[in-house]
């Protein structure tokens, strides 16, 4: 639905161009077949991530975030395909390769870590001989020389006494340390670009903290690019320097973090914003975003967040918006931006 | 009778000046696998999940109980609410002494709310019938009176009547917490205990439930015990909070003090873990270094020690209590140092060695 | 599905849900019939069923009578599957053995279903000495094979109906304690759970209104395979002599006097033994898709 103007131009959103942008997806879209319909999980999500910085994707439960990253690397579930769009990785379109192409580029150009460590790392096999993995089948290195590549990642990462450690299994760790881990193997074979499930939901608050730093520490140091998908706001604003936040399978804003979080432009970051509780400012009442998520199978017709939208007009039930580009690389999908933007500053003169 | 006034009628204050609840030298451990097995691996036999634990509940107050995996919070959130047996100290509520064993009418003033909104309703029974057989049960309403009154506590949580013949399944996570709510208060409990309400739902959602649970207590003076890891959820709807670590308690003070001032390392280190929406963290040294202490290898003497970047050699030797200072008794704090006017020296470097 | 609407004297009002737990209410009701298992095992049992009740009207012959100037003739129109050693209809015998077997062993399924259901309960909800208790029994019945130890107990309590119940129940409520003691084991970690005992709620209860419901349809399915066994159980006790006692007529004993005739009249043995193994496909085929359709999850 919509066609062409679904998509946008590409070229230059974050001044960098073209040719910096490491990572370049356009107009992607998945769709999942279900016993009830075809669900839509991504539709028409664009996005640029330049070499060396980290991009924040964020949304609740059924936004398609997660689809979206899972689409990149191509492990999809066995019921979603992508229907339309490109992925481009360094001039390669990642869509039109076999799984036998992709998986020569996954380890060493592309990553990605998720969310249960528990379950995303083998517990039968040790963790320094699945760190070494990657390196012996991608890199062409021996035992010994991948084990010593293992136990330096392995102190890169924070792990203490790796030489010990290189020999326990999963579950002898806890679950920072496991995550650790993770990062440790996709690292393990110097991609450029490390794709980011909510790595930090299942952690302690102290534990986040650690592991936060330590991924933006390694995405500083060494130019390794991140897509970091979390529905937590400000561990976005910890890593990331653009964010983008997805309603529904679409992105409804773009920009940098602080632009995004300090001054929404859609509605929906407004109500995200809004009815968090702010550790630093207690609010006397929080504003709730009304009604529920909508069907996939059957979006609502125009914009897709207007039932639940105090700003919504009629051309909102009709139109749906594309992300339309505002000044300083910014991009909202509100026909009525105008207003939300009133709104934060209103607000901001408040208080 | 109205349902906030019947609800409200069993909450006027008695006529004692005590707290609702007071918990002295509570202790709940948990025997694990072998004895053999854990020698050899030089960890202890048992677990202590919360290790001497005093706390009062005033009443009409919400307390929080904060804390990390592993803290004990929920293990004594059960234990308070007659669900997990202690292995010793005493609770007691409005001065009475809870026994092991509590009679139905005790059990019924603590009601609890549960973090998993898909595993707290039985699937197989209609919130309607939910709610019929606890009124039931407990005779809270005449037999003919019930249907009405279940209808009226579904309007105290905003759900239809609807609802009546739903069955769990044909809600939203969001929904279920409030039937879970319901539930709670149908039978008119002096107590409720949330345990993290709103973790596992979606950011929007979070917020209609602490919005109804702040009107709750507005409307019905009810008392309020949360446990949460989110500080700010903690700070939103609690006038106290009690800070927990490897079954201790480690900090209490009115929320306000705790945040601006926390006398303990560990809740200081908490919250500058926080992430903010509003700037980055800056540097890379974490605001709490290395992981928690197995539970089963306690360090000796102060338990944070391991982690803790002002860690003197008596801190190795005695483990610090839980004391208050004389210019402010309502805040209490479990360091060596907590009141101390000039700070100990900062370890230049932690040892990140986890002792798990 | 009614959707569940919302108005709120607190906070926000919420629309109609739609979101996923909505859209997993319907499955299990609505796709029964697209079972193929289900279906098959459902046809073959609906028909022997049928005939087996409707007996009577189908045959005219008494499945006792001996007609001894007709002893073991062949297939033919007055006896369409022919007559055995005594001269009574084969057709007419196969039928009302049916009604027996049939009946004795779905009767047989209840009560080890209901005691090992109740015992198995009991042992995964209070756990301690009362579970260890429990299944140090159920060790000991497994220890033994389940015909072996059937057929021994009959032999002991004297061949008949009665002992046919008695030996299965003692034998079979084990494989159900099991089975309801390792759902129950999970089940009550569920907070429902928690919330009905800090509602006051009497353990007899919990297990009873809020425990059963959740785990029993594994029971269930298990015991149409288990019927299955009862069936193969009866049949082979007859067999032996030991079951449902002559002249009564039913599947074992006709399998067993039919044997010295196996070379020339084939049909006597071998169309009873046929019945046993089309009922038990019948009712494994249920059972499967009994299986497929009660399993949790998508």
């Amino acid at each position: 639905m919509g066609g062409q103007g679904a998509g946008e131009q590409v070229v230059g959103e974050y001044g960098t161009g073209v040719h910096g942008a490491l990572l370049q997806v356009s107009d992607l879209r998945v769709e999942i077949a279900t016993r009830r319909g075809i669900v839509r999980a991504v539709d028409g999500v664009s996005l640029e991530v330049p070499s060396g910085e980290a991009v924040g994707l964020v949304g609740e439960s059924g936004s398609g975030k997660s689809m979206t990253l899972r689409a990149i690397i191509g492990v999809l579930p066995p019921e979603a395909r992508v229907t339309a769009g490109q992925i481009m990785l360094d001039g390669i379109d990642l869509t039109q390769l076999s799984n036998a192409q992709l998986n020569k580029i996954r380890g060493p150009k592309i990553a990605m870590i998720f969310q249960e460590p528990m379950s995303a790392l083998n517990p039968v096999m040790r963790v320094g001989q699945q760190i070494a993995e990657g390196p012996q089948v991608h890199l062409g290195m021996n035992r010994a020389q991948s084990a010593e590549r293992a136990l330096e990642l392995m102190r890169r990462v924070g792990i203490p006494d790796p030489e010990r450690r290189f020999r326990s299994f999963p579950h002898e760790f806890s679950g920072g340390m496991r995550q650790r881990v993770m990062i440790a193997i996709a690292l393990s074979c110097e991609p450029s670009l490390i794709l980011c499930d909510e790595p930090t939901t299942a952690l302690d608050v102290t534990i986040q903290d650690q592991i936060l730093r330590l991924l933006a520490k390694l995405c500083r140091e060494s130019g390794t690019s991140l897509v970091f998908v979390t529905h937590d706001l400000p561990v976005v604003a910890q890593v990331c320097h653009q964010l983008a936040v997805m309603y529904a399978g679409k992105i409804v804003e773009r920009g940098t973090v602080q632009e995004v979080l300090t001054e929404p432009s859609h509605p929906y970051t407004l109500g995200l914003v809004r009815s968090a509780p702010d550790v630093d400012h207690p609010r006397s009442s929080l504003v709730a975003i009304p009604g529920s998520p909508p069907s996939l199978i059957s979006p609502p017709s125009g914009c897709r967040f207007h039932p639940r939208c105090k700003f919504a007009e009629e051309d909102c039930t009709v139109i749906e918006p594309s992300l339309r580009l505002l000044d300083s690389g910014r991009a909202t999908a509100c026909l009525h931006f105008e207003r939300c933007l009133e709104a934060v500053r209103a607000e901001g003169a408040d208080r | 009778m109205s349902t906030q006034q019947a609800v409200t009628a069993d909450l006027q204050p008695s006529g004692e000046a005590g707290p609702l609840l007071a918990a002295t030298g509570l202790s709940v451990s948990f025997q694990l696998g072998s004895a053999l097995m854990a020698r050899m691996r030089h960890e202890a036999h048992v677990l202590h999940a919360v290790d001497g634990v005093d706390l009062h509940i005033e009443r009409g107050e919400a307390l929080a109980l904060v804390g990390e995996s592993g803290s004990g919070k929920s293990t004594l959130a059960r234990a308070l609410a007659g669900l997990q047996r202690p292995d010793s100290g005493e609770i007691r509520m409005d001065g009475k002494l809870l026994p092991a064993r509590r009679s139905r009418s005790d059990q019924r003033k603590i009601q609890m709310v549960f973090q998993d909104p898909y595993s707290s309703l039985n699937p197989r029974m209609t919130v309607g019938g939910m709610l019929h057989e606890l009124l039931r049960v407990h005779h809270i309403v005449a037999g003919n009176e019930v249907e009405s009154y279940t209808r009226e506590l579904l309007g105290l949580v905003g759900l239809t009547e609807e609802a009546v013949h739903a069955y769990p399944r044909q809600f939203s996570g969001g929904q279920r917490q409030r039937v879970a709510i319901a539930r709670a208060l149908a039978l008119r409990p002096e107590l409720l205990v949330a345990d993290e309400p709103v973790s596992a739902l979606d950011v929007s959602v979070q917020a209609t439930i602490l919005n109804l649970l702040q009107d709750l207590r507005a409307e019905l003076g009810l008392t309020l015990l949360l446990i949460s890891h989110n500080l700010a959820v903690v700070r939103h709807l609690c006038d106290r909070t009690a800070v927990m670590y490897l079954g201790r308690i480690i900090e209490v003070a009115p929320t306000e003090t705790l945040f601006a001032r926390p006398r303990h390392p560990y809740t200081a280190g908490l919250l500058a873990a926080i992430p903010r929406m509003t700037f980055a963290a800056e540097g890379d040294a974490p605001a709490v270094q290395g992981d928690p202490p197995s539970p089963l290898r306690i360090p000796s003497g102060c338990r944070f020690r391991t982690r803790c970047p002002l860690a003197q050699p008596i801190c190795e030797q005695e483990d610090p209590a839980l004391t208050s200072s004389a210019s402010d008794p309502a805040h209490s704090a479990a360091c060596h140092f907590a009141f101390a006017s000039v700070p100990p020296q900062r370890r230049p470097a932690v040892d990140e060695r986890t002792t798990s | 599905m009614s959707a569940i609407s919302i108005t709120g004297t607190a906070g926000s009002p919420e629309s109609s849900p739609q979101a996923g737990p909505a859209e997993r209410a319907q499955p299990r009701r609505r796709q029964w019939y697209r079972q193929p298992a289900l279906i098959a095992g459902l046809a073959i049992i609906g028909v022997i069923l049928i005939l087996v009740i409707a007996a009577p009207l189908i045959t005219s012959y008494n499945p006792d009578a001996q007609n001894l100037q007709a002893t073991l003739s062949g297939f033919s129109a007055k006896h369409w599957l022919g007559t055995d050693q005594e001269g009574r209809d084969t057709f007419t015998r196969l039928l009302y053995g049916g009604r027996i077997d049939l009946q004795v062993a779905f009767i047989a399924v209840l009560f080890p279903f209901v005691l090992g259901t109740i015992l198995g309960s009991v042992a995964g909800y209070f756990g301690g000495w009362v579970d260890i208790i429990i299944m140090r029994l159920v060790d000991i019945v497994v220890a033994f094979p389940f015909f072996v130890l059937i057929i021994a107990l009959v032999f002991v309590l004297g061949p008949g109906e009665r002992s046919i119940y008695i030996a299965i129940t003692l034998v079979g409520w084990v494989s159900y304690a099991r089975i309801i003691r390792g759902e129950i084991l999970v089940a009550k970690r569920q907070e429902y759970v928690l919330a009905a005992q800090s509602g006051g709620l009497s353990n007899l209860r919990i297990m009873g209104r809020h425990l059963l419901p959740n785990v029993i349809t594994q029971a269930i399915v298990y015991a149409m395979s288990d019927i299955v066994q009862d069936i193969l159980a009866i049949v082979t006790l007859s067999y032996l002599g030991l079951g449902i006692q002559p002249p009564t007529a039913d599947w074992g004993t006709m399998i067993s006097d039919g044997q010295n005739f196996l070379t020339t009249h084939w049909q006597l043995t071998t169309i009873p033994g046929l019945a046993v193994v089309i009922t038990g496909l019948g009712l494994s085929l249920i059972g499967d898709g009994l299986a497929d359709l009660l399993r949790p999850g998508q």
